[in-house]
């Protein structure tokens, strides 16, 4: 297992690395990441800032399994991605994801749009129901189970996704500007019970944002520019 | 019941898109169904005929058509003097037109022939049969477009003949025919000393193989074939089986591209959808699932009205009196059975591609353009 020295706290465990990661599109032609070094420990919240095209959401999709970087190397819980049991165990048991827009099927009541991930993960009922139950109530969602998502204000929707992306347990969310389609004071709400679900949770946190007030209230806070990490400074 | 939710979604969400599928499945089911019906009871009808108080057909071997075959009368009499046969009947079958009726099927049989004795006679007597060379017998719905009744004149095809008769029979072709006596029907259609085929009743159906056996060694020429040995293997009823499932079949393939089409933009119109469903875990064959899932339940729901469909119009050709007797609505199971099987693989084909594209959907591709 590999560990990191957090100064004055001795070792934690690196769930995710990214080691001298390059991404680009286009046959190469539009270059996203040119060698992304990138570290989360466990129970961490990190913060990706940079502007707009800096390569936040193509390195939470690196991190998450969803695209393969051209070159280097990217580890979940110090497996490498090429080397892991499955991608598709990745994504239902060992990492979640939020984003920007809530991607929620209209069709759907919220408890079917949470439910998703266990049908794909096989869970049965009553488990996954008693984790819905559990999530809704943290979430302040107990009351609008049976509810189309379209009755959904937007930060109804996002805790929505939220509580999707945790239903099967994952030790890392991966949030790609989770509050970046929502108004100031429902950004507020929607990040603060972010952080909460993090910690009660036992979560990892990896979330890209514009926002430097959010980012600052993570436990760390990487800044990247042109497809690399220019800082990357701990709390 | 999440996934089916899913799929039924989006069977919903485009619900005209849904009912065209459905409908093209289930014209052409009902399309397939009544085809392969009124042929396979046609077939019947005209086995019937041939099987009506036999259950051994004789005739020439390798004719295309048994209007073609011809049994000499030699053959006839000495297969009726076997110990084994019961009765021998010879048949000649001819086809003459008259003014306004095309096709007039006619039967040249011996008054103790079955159709000639156990028919229902409306009009005239029996026993009448077979007395004058001009005589001949109608069925009842050839009485009625001939327009002609006992003791009428009527012309067929180049001679005019005495009606001493009208008979009514459940069979289609004999309603709509004319019995002659076989020495008349010989004369007219030019085939003295023989006979399209020979019926034969034996005495018991256990000697049937003994009695093939004897046919093919007096008569290399002629073959005998057990009733349903004959259906089968007939050439012109295969032919028209073939005929009837080709067509069918084509119906179908139409509709299995409505489904194609359907699916297709099912899946073009939901590729962010299938990206999400991924992203949470759904694996290839999940998704997949969800594609045929959809084309099955198109498929199912779509013969289903279409077997509800074909039933009615067949029921409907059936009450139409110009086709009475002609129709036989009874639908085997057989080809239900089979119709169903054709029309989900149907939907289940047309659901390849789409489900393929789907699987091909690269979640991080569908959810960089946010």
């Amino acid at each position: 297992m590999s560990e990191s020295v957090n100064a004055g706290e001795g070792r934690e465990r690196v769930v995710l690395r990214a080691t001298d990661v390059w991404k680009s599109f286009d046959a190469g032609t539009i270059k996203v990441l040119n060698g992304v070094d990138f570290e989360a420990i466990e129970g961490q919240t990190v913060a990706l800032c940079g502007p707009s095209g800096c390569g936040k959401s193509t390195l939470l999709h690196l991190l998450g399994g969803l695209d393969e970087p051209d070159r280097g190397r990217i580890a979940v819980n110090d497996v490498e991605l090429d080397r892991h049991r499955s991608r598709l165990g990745l994504l239902r048991h060992e990492i979640g994801f939020v984003f920007q827009l809530h991607n929620l099927i209209p069709d759907l009541t919220l408890e079917e749009n949470c439910l998703i991930p266990t049908v794909a993960a096989g869970t049965d009922k009553q488990t996954a129901h008693a984790r819905l139950r559990e999530l809704t109530k943290l979430t302040g969602l107990s009351d609008r189970l049976g509810h189309r998502i379209q009755k959904l204000s937007g930060g109804e929707r996002q805790r929505t996704a939220l509580c999707r992306a945790l239903m099967n347990r994952p030790k890392i969310l991966l949030a790609d500007e989770p509050t970046g389609s929502l108004d100031e004071q429902t950004s507020e709400t929607v990040f603060h019970l972010l952080l909460d679900l993090a910690v009660t949770e036992g979560v990892t946190l990896v979330m890209a944002t514009h926002d430097r007030g959010m980012a600052e209230r993570c436990d760390r806070l990487v800044q990247m520019r042109n497809g690399r990490i220019h800082e990357s400074r701990p709390d | 019941m999440i996934f089916l939710k899913l799929i039924l979604t989006s069977l919903s969400r485009h619900r005209i898109r849904s009912l065209i599928s459905i409908a093209g499945i289930a014209f052409s089911v009902a399309a397939m169904l009544t085809i392969v019906t009124v042929l396979q009871g046609a077939i019947g009808m005209f086995s019937g005929i041939l099987s009506s108080d036999s259950e051994i057909i004789v005739f020439e071997r390798n004719v295309s058509d048994l209007f073609f075959s011809n049994v000499p009368a030699s053959a006839e009499k000495a297969i009726a003097g076997w110990s084994m046969v019961q009765h021998a009947d010879p048949v000649l079958f001819g086809i003459v037109s008259s003014a306004d009726h095309p096709i007039i099927t006619c039967f040249g049989v011996t008054s103790a022939d079955a159709r000639i004795r156990k028919a229902t006679w409306l009009q005239g007597n029996p026993a009448n049969f077979d007395h004058h060379p001009d005589d001949v017998v109608l069925g009842e719905r050839a009485a009625e477009f001939l327009n002609a009744k006992l003791g009428a004149q009527v012309q067929i095809g180049h001679g005019t003949f005495h009606v001493i008769g009208v008979l009514k029979t459940a069979n289609g072709f004999e309603d709509g025919g004319v019995f002659m006596p076989l020495g008349v029907a010989q004369t007219f259609f030019r085939k003295e000393d023989s006979s399209s085929v020979v019926t034969v009743k034996l005495r018991s159906k256990d000697d049937a193989d003994d009695f093939k056996k004897l046919v093919k060694t007096k008569y290399p020429d002629l073959i005998a074939l057990e009733d349903d040995e004959f259906s089968r293997t007939y050439s012109q009823f295969k032919i028209l089986k073939a005929t009837a499932w080709a067509v069918g079949g084509c119906g179908l393939l139409l509709g299995g591209l409505g489904v194609a089409n359907t699916m297709i933009m099912s899946v073009f119109t939901r590729v962010r959808e299938i990206a999400i469903l991924r992203v949470n875990g759904f694996s290839n064959v999940q998704i997949a699932g969800m594609i045929f899932g959809e084309s099955s339940l198109v498929s199912i729901f779509g013969a289903l009205v279409g077997l509800v469909l074909g039933t009615g119009f067949l029921f409907t050709l059936k009450l139409i009196p110009a086709l009475h007797g002609y129709v036989d609505v009874t639908i085997q199971p057989f080809i239900v059975f089979t119709i169903i099987v054709l029309a989900f693989f149907t939907g289940v084909a047309g659901a390849l591609y789409p489900a393929t594209y789907a699987m091909r959907i690269r979640a991080v591709e569908a959810l960089r353009f946010e």
